[in-house]
């Protein structure tokens, strides 16, 4: 008997199929982890389980009858609880407030009985290991303790269902022992859980099932146990590999006498990055390899300042950058392009020629006058180069598609001239044809002598357009694929941890 | 529920961030309330005029009705929002207290709460529904608000007496020495406190401008709270406004300028954060308090100018909340 | 994880959140020319121009801070502060009065830049400080006393002509440009724009974030000096405690009904103008059909939010 079930649920946004005909299925008492790389399809599906969104063809079972939540609220009231990546509770209310929030317990005149909610919340918050003052603002404890307090109100309305989205994502060793504890104990009661992670550890140690998915699409479903681990990463990651997939022209450029343009030892930041250490020569492709929450994003962060650091020292061109802060990274001759492109990349209100020029108009300027001839020019050259397309240089960045946001993000970051081009998932959300276009480019600049960092949630692209692959797992580097070892099955080795 | 094995998360580490923050949130709290007692301790060794009962039932009278403006803001704020129009809505409520008194106290009451809690409905339903910015949506209803305001006073000339020996009374007269509207803005404060503290809607409210996304997903009616909590600061101030006409035998249409600003002062010295998520109603008491002790010290030494009194309120004001922002960065901290 | 909208809906430009108060204050005009007795001549033009000027001027610094998603309470309280100087430092000749007015200016905006780019306080909060003891302070330097100011140049700015044209309003015409020129010509109009669109990614492009906040508090309270002495020299007296008196929420209304949006990223300097004129020629055009100030008023509530919520709409995104 199925507890909760979807049959060929569609979902489709303006230009991307997000779930095509997924169906899936979670008993009661079982833990079923939903695995797959970004833009897979999670998110959506957990979003359509929730009532946050519709689907826009397809079914949902729920106890045995057709259900349909039309609000998150909805959702709940019916007995499916998420506990979402970041913890979605108010951080400055007590403990106690949070657990109880609209179910507080109220005396004969009507009035919200502290003591007892107090009392109450105690002995609930002991069943998960948390010994806390329930007064104290939510806010002040351990992102483990918040993630129980989260899970204990969502178990805690009757639920029948818990959605848990990267659970353990900020968790300690020890926290996750708690959290699989409870999980354990959930199970027992009977209860359907859906494990969203990508500690491959995790998963086997928790999981009964899994179901796979890749572009919106089930690749996979059945017993966790059945399935080895190196084939659940290809099955995450890879299509069957089709060599010249991308357009990368596959010549390796790099250097290897050269002395490395960037240098990066021993990065250290609390929970995410253990003594990374890595360096990339001129004209070569740097590939960061790894799943998602593996620290890649936050390498790159770090070496471009924006990203806290406790310890570690990069270097451009043999220069220390001391603590790097994004002025001087920038530079330096560092260039960092994010990952979140719409948040930290692209100024949306501000038109193409101004996004171009941002990061170099001392240069284009005299006495701290803009020089629209010196702008022109710079802005004309990369719009040719990169093929930007759009209206006219004055139009406004949030009209553009995505693919053309992001090469004038990428104009932006070149005109500055950089020594090294770190770049995080730079075709993301973009067309197949811009898609080319920007990995053709990378190869170009590689070419030029730029080191560049590339992490790519896309296998093909990132053993394809990589020289080398240093591969991270859970913040720290776990190996580094060279020459003939640069092929998805080393890859996908090295990140499932059977690479020797 | 009972988990098997289940160890303890706490450590060393987090009893040292519960110290740290509980010593933090107890500044953060209590923090006017401290420097009022210490204001007040000094200020009865100094001043021989300060130390008289009759002055301090002076400053409370005082105090009334920016109290009151004072505590609907203080559950504004809470929900992270503001409302400018409140300074408005005082004169307002008492030009149509002092008009409305020929019918009676109970006509004088219930005028100005229905007009001033009709414009707090508009304010709450704009800011709730179409998302437009707090700031500028009570900022047309200040101007409406005084537009409507010298509307209904001949251009703000005429000025409307008390006609109602009742509701004069209320305004002149004592209990125990200490005037009627001081008892009655306490009885408003206290409830304002219980129902903060102690209801759904109250938590609803911290919930609100603690994270609105999270109250949402948590099942929190976060537009009707919205709307809830401008109602009640509009209907607050025509209470202020009511009372005050009372006590002045008129309605004047020339006070409460800037008003709505004192008001916030007061709310942020005490303790109430402008982000919203947190803040008391004992605090908020403790800062307007406190700017009316300020008040009136400034009035006992005479020869100083009184415009000091503005000064020392920004220069508190500012203390505060760059204080308060390395309280909170303090808590974030683990 | 990111969700796969990729969602690209086309910005609606309107028309009318675009142009809509220059056809205002077109129509406004018309009508006026018809319907108003004595709208057409000189010296009420004239008296119009002078009265809306210390408003331009103020609402340009106003326009720079909204630009960068912040607001500026305090202009009103500079006025105040430029004003109670004035006549102390008038002995030292007129250009120390001025400059020693205008460095009040940059003092202000100092504190107010660093609250908000250092310390991190939010605009309106840091702002409010300096709003409720500037003034305190003002009144205080100039002893709650009205001050009459008689040095001639200084009057000459209040009430001089040039070229026909009163000197108070060429000052604000030259500012104007100025801050058009700012805005669109230079490094630093294009980084206060860039900040007031997306303020983390100008930080992670490498630029200056915190000085060109403290820069824009700064030239916007020295702009609201600038108007606090003319309007001393024109009402040839200084009353700290009136001069600039609730002038922020004339300036702000001028702004935001200008098409400037309160979520920053964009300066529309003419748009402040306009609107400046816009609610000037309301109160102007209601005075001269005998309709009330409350009237007034209430018309100019309903002006703000109507263009705020056509902004609202073209922001939708």
């Amino acid at each position: 008997m199925s507890l909760l079930h979807v049959t060929e649920v569609s979902k489709t946004f303006p230009g991307v199929r997000a779930l095509d005909r997924v169906s899936f299925t979670l008993r009661p008492g079982e833990v079923h982890a939903l695995v797959g790389e970004n833009g897979a399809g999670k998110s959506t599906l957990i979003k359509v389980l929730t009532g946050v969104y519709q689907p826009d063809e397809g079914e949902l079972t729920y106890q045995g009858s057709p259900a349909r939540f039309g609000t998150p609220m909805d959702a709940q009231h019916a007995g499916i609880s998420t506990i979402y990546q970041e913890v979605n509770l108010v951080p400055l209310m007590s403990v106690a407030q949070n657990l109880f929030l609209g179910r507080e317990p109220r005396n004969a005149l009507g009035l919200v009985d502290r003591k007892r909610m107090e009392r109450e919340a105690r002995e609930l918050l002991a069943g998960y290991g948390v010994t806390t003052d329930v007064r104290r603002p939510l806010g002040t404890l351990a992102l483990g303790a918040q993630q129980m307090v989260a899970l204990a109100r969502a178990v805690m309305i009757e639920a029948k269902v818990v959605i848990m989205d990267e659970p353990t994502s900020s968790l300690e060793p020890r926290e996750v022992r708690t959290l699989f504890g409870v999980i354990r104990d959930l199970h027992a009661r009977g209860i359907g859980i859906v494990y969203v992670s990508h500690r491959l550890d995790e998963l086997y140690e928790i999981c009964d099932a899994v179901t796979i998915l890749r572009d919106g699409r089930v690749v996979h479903t059945g017993q966790l146990a059945e399935l080895s681990r190196i084939r659940l990463v290809s099955l995450m990651l890879g299509r069957e590999m089709t060599e010249g997939a991308t357009a990368f022209s596959g010549a390796a450029t790099g250097d290897g006498d050269a002395p490395p343009v960037l240098r990066v030892r021993g990065l250290n930041s609390r929970h995410k990055l253990h003594d990374v250490s890595f360096d990339v020569r001129p004209g070569e492709v740097v590939g960061l390899g790894g799943l998602l929450g593996a620290g890649r994003s936050e390498t790159i962060k770090a070496i471009g300042g924006a990203y806290h650091l406790d310890s570690g020292d990069v270097e451009v061109d043999g220069k220390d950058l001391r603590k790097p802060t994004t002025v001087r990274a920038v530079k330096a001759g560092i260039a960092v392009q994010p990952e979140d492109r719409k948040a930290e990349g692209i100024i949306p209100t501000l038109s193409v020629r101004e996004n171009i020029a941002l990061a170099v108009l001392p240069r284009l300027s005299r006495l701290g006058l803009v020089s629209d001839a010196r702008v022109d020019e710079v802005v004309t050259a990369y719009m040719t180069r990169l093929r930007i397309k759009a209206a006219s240089p004055d139009q406004a960045v949030g009209d553009l598609s995505g693919g053309n946001q992001q090469k004038v993000l990428l104009a932006r970051l070149l005109a500055t001239g950089p020594k090294a081009l770190l770049l995080d998932e730079p075709t993301r959300g973009i067309d197949v044809g811009a898609k080319a276009e920007v990995q053709s480019l990378i190869d170009e600049l590689a070419a030029e002598g730029l080191g560049v960092v590339l992490v790519s949630s896309d296998a093909e692209e990132l053993i394809e357009g990589s020289d080398r692959v240093v591969v991270l797992r859970d913040g720290v580097v776990v190996g580094t694929l060279t020459g003939a070892e640069v092929t998805t099955e080393d890859l996908m080795a090295a990140i499932a941890g059977e690479r020797s | 529920m009972t988990v098997s094995e289940a160890p303890a998360i706490v450590v060393e580490d987090v009893r040292k961030a519960e110290r740290t923050d509980h010593v933090v949130g107890a500044v953060q709290r209590q923090g006017a309330l401290a420097v009022l007692v210490i204001v007040v301790l000094i200020s009865l060794m100094a001043f021989p005029g300060f130390r008289s009962f009759d002055n301090a039932a002076t400053i409370l009278v005082a105090a009334a009705p920016p109290m009151l403006i004072a505590l609907g803001m203080t559950f504004v704020i809470i929900t992270g929002g503001i409302d400018l129009s409140v300074g408005s809505l005082y004169v307002l409520g008492g030009v149509l207290a002092a008009w409305a008194s020929q019918y009676g106290i109970l006509a004088a009451f219930a005028l100005p709460l229905a007009v001033c809690g009709a414009i707090g409905v508009a304010n709450g339903l704009l800011i709730a529904y179409t998302r437009m910015a707090p700031f500028i949506v009570t900022l047309a209803a200040l101007l409406g608000a005084r537009g409507l305001m010298r509307a209904i006073s001949a251009e703000g000339s005429e000025t409307y007496l008390v006609r109602d020996g009742a509701l004069r009374r209320l305004g002149n007269g004592s209990l125990f020495d200490i005037g009627y509207q001081v008892w009655l803005v306490a009885a408003l404060v206290a409830l304002g406190m219980i129902v903060l503290a102690r209801t759904r809607f109250g938590a609803s409210v911290y919930a609100v401008g603690g994270s609105e996304d999270a109250a949402a997903l948590m099942g929190v009616p976060v537009r009707r709270t919205k709307v809830w909590v401008y109602v009640l600061s509009g209907l607050l101030a025509g209470v202020a406004g009511a009372i005050n006409a009372a006590k002045l035998g008129s309605g004047v249409t020339v006070l409460g300028t800037g008003m709505e600003l004192d008001a916030i002062a007061a709310v942020v010295i005490g303790g109430t954060l402008l982000t919203g998520g947190a803040g008391t109603i004992a605090g908020t008491v403790a800062g307007v308090l406190l700017l009316g002790v300020i008040q009136n010290l400034i009035n006992q030494v005479g020869n100083v100018n009184s415009n000091w009194q503005q000064v020392i309120s920004g220069a508190f004001l500012a203390l505060v909340v760059v204080a308060q922002t390395y309280l909170v960065r303090l808590r974030r901290v683990n | 994880m990111t969700t796969a909208v990729l969602s690209r809906p086309k910005i609606d430009k309107t028309w009318l959140s675009q142009y809509g108060v220059y056809l205002a204050v077109v129509l406004l005009v018309l009508y006026n020319i018809f319907f108003t007795p004595y709208f057409l001549t000189w010296s009420n033009l004239r008296i119009q121009l002078i009265q809306v000027a210390p408003i331009v001027i103020v609402a340009l610094g106003m326009a720079l801070v909204i630009g960068t998603e912040g607001i500026d309470l305090s202009v009103g309280s500079v006025m105040a502060l430029a004003a109670a100087l004035i006549p102390l430092y008038l002995g030292y000749g007129v250009i120390a009065a001025v400059l020693v007015s205008l460095l009040a200016g940059v003092a202000v905006g100092l504190i107010n830049g660093v609250l908000v780019a250092r310390v991190g306080l939010q605009p309106i909060v840091a702002t409010l400080a300096l709003f409720v003891g500037g003034r305190g302070l003002a009144v205080v330097i100039s002893e709650g006393k009205l001050k009459d100011v008689r040095n001639a140049d200084l009057l000459y700015l209040g009430s001089g002509d040039l070229l026909g044209l009163p000197v108070l309003v060429w000052v604000a015409a030259v500012l104007v440009l100025a801050v058009a020129f700012l805005v669109r010509r230079t490094v630093f109009g294009r980084r206060l724009l860039a900040i007031g669109g997306n303020r983390r990614a100008t930080e992670l492009a490498g630029l200056p974030v915190t000085r060109v906040l403290i820069t824009v508090y700064v030239l916007c309270a020295v702009l609201a000096s600038i108007a606090g002495l003319l309007s001393v020299a024109r009402i040839q007296s200084s009353d700290a405690s009136a001069v600039g008196l609730l002038i922020e929420l004339s300036a702000i209304t001028a702004v935001v009904v200008g098409g400037t949006p309160l979520t920053g990223g964009k300066v529309r300097v003419l748009g402040t103008v306009a609107g400046a004129l816009l609610m000037q020629l309301v109160i102007a055009t209601m005075i001269k059909h005998d309709l009330q100030p409350s009237t007034t008023e209430m018309v100019q509530a309903v002006i703000i939010l109507i263009a705020v919520y056509v902004a609202r709409e073209r922001k939708t995104r």
